[in-house]
């Protein structure tokens, strides 16, 4: 059989799209990660940049190579503060990852089954906090949780809490998760709402039809169509928040302890470069394997 | 091997007994959406091991009403009972009817015979008695190899078949057909219905078909329903429901047929011989053997089926009536069947039909040629309304 040309456009504009995101994802994936990665791998030293070795020309690379080592990676398992960082944090995420289920399914399925001409607008009414700045919607929380804030005035004119009193959720980890939960919310709602959205309604017809009543009828069938959708939000949200430091900074306490915060510590407070891209080179490794999770679901609804 | 027929089907016609207690009763039931009226204060009663066809083009009321049965809809006025008893409030998960979707309505996550199972599985069976009731209804639908598979994985047909065994599953007192064949081509449409007619005698259920497929209903059902604008118009037999329209609407909904308006010129009785009415049909004069409500002088709809007419090049004996000379303007080839329209001198169609009965590539009668049509007394019917 002659051979049939997959493309009627095989040729150098086609190796130009597919090569866009390629040199793309090498100017600004690839490259800072092996300047990271080489960075966690030297020493820390008082100079501009901030550490030892650095490669001048091509005749001292083997000396170059030779002074590259693992130390800090070592250092990251024998202080205690990172192993509690990461495991704080993996756990804050997976926490609010629950919480943003919770509150983001109830809010897709009502979407979704929303009358069709009403959706739009609904839609539209979850991604419009985006027009404002993420670091202001943040800082807004401030002003409402901070103990002389809007929640305690509030709470104080409706009678609940005494003059004297006020709310304690500002720089704490409660604070941080309301911040987290609000901020994430149109992540978990969005994927959900596209899958909820597409499936048969009459599928529930029939599951009713066959003597299985509404509520039941929602685990055995609504929920389990739609767990790619949950599978997509909840790694939409877990793998950013795991990271996350703007958020813990903002409306965290001293003790809350969050991975991002640490990094932003060794880098800015101690100056300590190479310990800093540990740090980063590790949080990576850590979600690889949501990442994957991920990746996977992906595949498979594609 | 020759293939086993089930039980003789015998005569089967409890709504001509005036004793029978109805299986379903629909009882002034009217169904509206805001200023839409979809089902208009309709009554209608269906017997146990009926098979029974609501028939009429989209947007009639018939899919309407099979989901009031369903309980998916409530009536808006009216009641529906089901053994006497009134259903009216009864969620569709307490209901005894099972449906099968015009979409199938597949669960996709689930294989075939966790399809088949759902249904049993909410009547907290047994495992042993759910499988036992599951591989027999794979058998019944001829699905055995395919139990592990899910519907993505199945052709339009087979899904058909799963669909079907699903609603079959737990033996409802009536089983609801949405469009049931809808999605198949022809030849399987037409085995599948057999295999239904079959189905249906051998569990002895009832069922009820919701189709817009004139032929389906026909070869299916004992009566049919024929809806139109959310009431009712007749309800009758295949064939009485064919050979006795009772209005110009369900004769033109149900096959073809000549309709030719025209008015009563007089109408005898005299004893012992069948009442003949006589018709001007503007200027073509009719006669009819057949009792008739209308008096002299109404106007009426003579109408005739295409294949009670006979097509003539010779002038028949008798053409003072019922008869007509015109030009074969047209000819439908079927196969079967060649159907002539005839252009008469005022310009009025007439179709005839005549069966191909020999193997005859060139026809005696063709374009052009000037034509006698002649049709028995008995052979139209006056239609009033």
């Amino acid at each position: 059989m002659a051979e049939i040309s997959t493309s009627p456009h095989a040729g150098p504009a086609r190796w130009l799209v597919v090569a866009v995101p390629y040199v793309w994802l090498l100017l600004f994936f690839v490259a800072p990660f092996l300047i990271i990665l080489k960075i966690s791998l030297s020493d820390t030293a008082i100079a501009m940049p901030p550490y030892t070795p650095l490669l001048d020309g091509f005749g001292g690379i083997g000396d170059f190579l030779s002074q590259l080592d693992f130390e800090n990676y070592a250092f990251l398992t024998e202080d205690p503060l990172y192993i509690q960082s990461y495991l704080s944090s993996l756990r804050m995420a997976f926490i609010s990852t629950v919480l943003l289920l919770l509150i983001g399914y109830p809010m897709a399925l009502a979407m979704a089954r929303a009358p069709t001409r009403w959706r739009p607008t609904l839609v539209m009414m979850v991604i419009l906090p985006f027009w404002t700045s993420f670091l202001i919607r943040v800082y807004a929380w401030i002003g409402i949780l901070k103990p002389e804030g809007l929640l305690t005035v509030l709470l104080q004119a409706i009678g609940l809490m005494g003059p004297e009193e006020q709310v304690q959720i500002y720089r704490t980890d409660t604070a941080v998760f309301i911040g987290i939960v609000y901020s994430y919310l149109p992540f978990m709602v969005l994927p959900l709402y596209a899958a909820l959205e597409k499936m048969d309604g009459t599928l529930l017809e029939a599951a009713n039809d066959l003597g299985c009543p509404p509520l039941k009828a929602f685990w055995r069938i609504t929920f389990p169509l739609s767990l790619p959708g949950v599978i997509a939000g909840a790694m939409i949200c877990f793998i950013p928040i795991t990271g996350e430091f703007v958020i813990p900074d903002l409306l965290g306490g001293a003790e809350t302890l969050m991975i991002g915060k640490t990094l932003w510590t060794e880098f800015f407070g101690n100056r300590d470069w190479p310990l800093a891209s540990a740090v980063a080179v590790l949080l990576l490794l850590v979600l690889v394997v949501p990442i994957m999770i991920f990746q996977n679901q992906q595949q498979k609804v594609g | 091997m020759a293939k086993t027929l089930g039980p003789v089907k015998r005569k089967f016609a409890p709504w001509t007994d005036p004793n029978a207690v109805p299986f379903i009763r629909f009882e002034n039931i009217t169904k509206r959406y805001g200023d839409f009226t979809a089902v208009s204060n309709l009554n209608l009663d269906i017997y146990e091991r009926e098979f029974f066809s609501l028939l009429g083009p989209s947007g009639c009321g018939k899919t309407t009403l099979m989901r009031m049965l369903a309980g998916f809809e409530e009536p808006t006025e009216g009641r529906i009972l089901l053994q006497g008893h009134d259903i009216s409030g009864v969620p569709p998960h307490r209901r005894p009817t099972n449906m099968m979707f015009q979409s199938y309505a597949l669960f996709p996550h689930m294989s075939v015979e966790k399809n088949i199972a759902f249904g049993l599985e909410q009547d907290n069976l047994s495992k042993g008695e759910i499988a036992a009731r599951v591989q027999e209804m794979l058998k019944l639908v001829k699905l055995e190899d395919f139990a592990k598979r899910k519907p993505g994985q199945l052709s339009g047909g087979q899904r058909q078949r799963v669909a079907l065994a699903r609603s079959l599953a737990k033996r409802p007192k009536v089983l609801l057909l949405d469009e049931p064949l809808g999605a198949l081509d022809r030849k399987l449409r037409e085995e599948t219905q057999f295999e239904l007619m079959d189905i249906q005698h051998t569990l002895g259920l009832t069922f009820l078909i919701v189709t817009h497929d004139q032929e389906e209903a026909m070869t299916v059902s004992d009566r049919i329903a024929v809806m139109d604008k959310g009431v009712i118009v007749q309800v009758d037999t295949p064939a009485e429901i064919y050979e006795a329209p009772n209005s110009r609407y369900v004769a033109d909904f149900i096959g073809d047929i000549n309709i030719m308006e025209g008015g009563i010129v007089s109408k005898s009785a005299e004893p012992g011989q069948a009442p003949v009415v006589t018709l001007d049909c503007d200027g073509l004069p009719v006669t009819v053997e057949q009792e008739c409500a209308a008096t002299t002088g109404d106007r009426v709809a003579f109408a005739i089926r295409p294949e009670k007419v006979r097509i003539t090049l010779d002038q028949p004996e008798n053409t003072a009536s019922n008869a007509a000379y015109g030009e074969v303007w047209d000819i439908g080839y079927l196969g079967d069947f060649s159907v002539f329209l005839v252009s008469l001198a005022d310009g009025r169609i007439i179709r005839a039909a005549q069966a191909n009965v020999s193997r005859l590539v060139d026809r005696p009668i063709t374009f052009g040629d000037m034509v006698w049509l002649t049709w028995p007394k008995d052979a139209g019917l006056v239609l009033t309304r």
